[in-house]
């Protein structure tokens, strides 16, 4: 059902949800020393019902793209828009009604049940001082539902395996209800059974819910399956951006991570990597 | 899936309410000069409807001149140290976080004494130095508790400690440098007592407890998302250094506050949140007034047997709640470690 998928969202995407021009930032220890990592510029768009994956080795950029797509990080240059409006100029909470972002999650200091922790990404649509209304309830039991965590409602978080974890946590940022989300290696403590399902999952709320999906991962082989658009990074430059097909470059793939290995092309039209452990 | 909702949070104050109400009864009737209940709560009841003709001046005397005062005393600074307390947890994400153990309440112990030292006589001064003093300590033990820009639990305490024994040595050296070696003083401003009546207008102390703990309340929606971890809260829209800058400024203002009149009360900011939390559960929204009545209640109750239990002399109120916060901050700090 997947690997027929991007055919079909290439037609009904319409809108552009995020649009990014020649953006990039910079790191630096003092506001006067020579920054320390550069990122960009880059340049990408992603639409409506599209998953896109951001691959690179790491100390890439990856996760800076992401936090600036977040608009945590306003861009040194470049403009960051969603829906048509540039991420920097917005409102924080209107910004937490448009962009849900997925880091791994800090520790707990208090035991939280999971509905609690769930009911948390309605934050952005009420006051400052509030107490959740049933509206909330319904959206926060809708998310569970969405992520097939229905029967961990009344868990306590510190019990929960990773992956049921992982899937709470996306629950709050379905609760949300944003039109962008964002994934930071949301795969990193997950067995492979756990990575399968959660790219699957996150290809089907793309594909039935009108989200635009960004996932930052390091599994070459489930970015290929399941994107539509790969946006590839190393040290801190956007090599290219396309579809898998075009971006698996065997040569470059293997300077970049700086490994032996193989792409073979699969009858589906998706690539996949092989790693050759000896030459 | 039963959230938190506006009517929870009033029954359940109004049932610590009603505690307290018990425990200032109790607390009114204990003393040297014997009272029966039923005439404490006729005396209350006619002093609210201020009917002064019918009640006996003496019971006027001892229940409206000395012992109604200094339970007040004591559910202000109550009240104030145990929300300081939640809020210091909150801030400085450290459960074990309280204004005594972190050094907060002798900071402003010593700017009150500064202050008395310079200007005795002016009214507000010294709550101001107090306050004053507590923003300052709690800045200081945050940027010595910080470890490669994380703040680092232990780090944070060790920090807390040494100002503790720091500014106790300074305030010992002032005190008696200064006029007349004052060695109550020494224990009042150490240890905390309510026996001293503070001489500024009552009304004042209370608009500033309630202007404290209403700033720290507004934020209780933001302390949650905080609690869950700083990064997330910012990505669900929190403005998380402006709530942290209010916290900061309300809870030194709640810990200069109670220590202006009554000195240096350790572990109530510490036992009074924990209790609350494993009755009520750790979600601010009802932890915050929860923590302002119940420590009222601790602070009122442990007064009493300060007050009774080596009769005719007292103990000061700070070594009753040490007696217990102490055992209580060992056991904490073990179950976190485990």
């Amino acid at each position: 059902m997947s690997s027929a998928s991007p055919v079909v969202t290439a037609q009904r995407a319409t809108g552009v949800r995020l649009n990014v021009e020649q953006a990039s930032y910079a790191y630096a220890a003092t506001d006067r020393s020579a920054p320390k990592f550069a990122l960009g510029p880059i340049s990408f768009e992603a639409k409506e019902h599209e998953l896109v994956a951001i691959l690179g080795p790491n100390a890439s950029g990856k996760s800076t793209l992401l936090t600036m797509l977040a608009g945590l990080y306003k861009p040194l240059s470049g403009r960051i828009e969603v829906d048509g409006t540039e991420v920097s100029q917005l409102d924080l909470r209107v910004r937490a009604q448009r962009i849900a972002l997925v880091q791994q999650e800090s520790e707990l200091l208090f035991p939280l049940r999971v509905w609690e922790y769930v009911l948390q990404g309605r934050y952005p649509h009420g006051r400052r001082l509030r107490f959740e209304s049933q509206e909330d309830c319904l959206f926060a039991g809708n998310a569970l539902a969405q992520v097939g965590a229905d029967a961990l409602r009344d868990r306590w978080m510190d019990q929960l395996s990773g992956g049921e974890k992982q899937r709470v946590i996306l629950a709050r940022a379905l609760a949300q209800q944003p039109s962008l989300l964002l994934l930071d290696e949301p795969t990193q403590h997950l067995d492979i059974g756990g990575k399968l399902e959660l790219l699957r999952r996150l290809r089907k709320l793309a594909d039935n819910n009108r989200y635009t999906v960004l996932v930052v991962t390091h599994e070459l082989n489930l970015a290929a399956e399941f994107s539509d658009r790969i946006v590839l990074l190393h040290k801190g430059k956007c090599l290219r951006v396309g579809p898998p097909a075009e971006v698996y470059d065997r040569e470059m793939l293997e300077e970049i991570f700086e490994a032996p290995l193989e792409v073979e092309m699969r009858p589906s039209g998706r690539p996949r990597v092989i790693l050759r452990g000896s030459r | 899936m039963r959230p938190l909702t506006p009517r929870r949070v009033a029954l359940n104050c109004a049932l610590l309410g009603l505690v307290l109400f018990v425990v200032v009864v109790i607390s009114l009737r204990m003393g040297a000069y014997p009272i029966s209940v039923a005439d404490i709560v006729k005396t209350l009841f006619n002093g609210v409807l201020r009917r002064w003709e019918a009640i006996a001046p003496e019971f006027t005397s001892v229940v409206f001149n000395i012992r109604l005062p200094r339970i007040a005393l004591g559910i202000l600074v109550g009240a104030s140290l145990s929300t300081a307390g939640a809020g210091f947890q909150a801030l400085l994400r450290n459960p074990l976080a309280d204004p005594y153990v972190l050094g907060v309440s002798s900071g402003a112990a010593l700017g009150a004494i500064i202050s008395l030292a310079v200007s005795p006589q002016t009214p507000g001064t010294i709550q101001f130095a107090a306050f004053a003093g507590a923003a300052a300590t709690i800045a200081a033990v945050y940027f010595l508790g910080r470890r490669g820009g994380q703040v680092d639990s232990a780090t944070l305490l060790l920090a807390g400690i040494v100002a503790v024994s720091f500014l106790s040595a300074v305030i010992m050296f002032l005190m008696t440098m200064l006029p007349g070696r004052d060695l109550r003083g020494m224990a009042f401003w150490l240890m905390g007592d309510l026996a001293t009546q503070p001489r500024i207008n009552s009304g004042w102390l209370y608009l500033l407890l309630i202007i404290g703990v209403g700033s720290i309340y507004a934020a209780s929606s933001d302390l949650n998302l905080i609690l869950t971890g700083e990064q997330e809260a910012r990505h669900l829209g929190v403005n998380v250094n402006r709530v942290k800058l209010v916290v900061y400024v309300a809870a030194s203002l709640l810990t200069g506050l109670a220590v202006s009149v009554s000195g240096a009360i350790g572990y109530v900011g510490l036992l009074v949140p924990h209790l609350m939390r494993m009755m009520f559960g750790s979600d601010y929204r009802i932890l915050i007034p929860a923590s302002a009545l119940g420590g009222a209640i601790l602070i009122v109750f442990a007064d009493m047997l300060a007050r009774t239990v080596v009769a005719p002399t007292e103990l000061p109120v700070g070594a009753m709640t040490a007696l217990v916060g102490a055992p209580v901050f060992i056991y904490l700090m073990r179950r976190r470690v485990r």
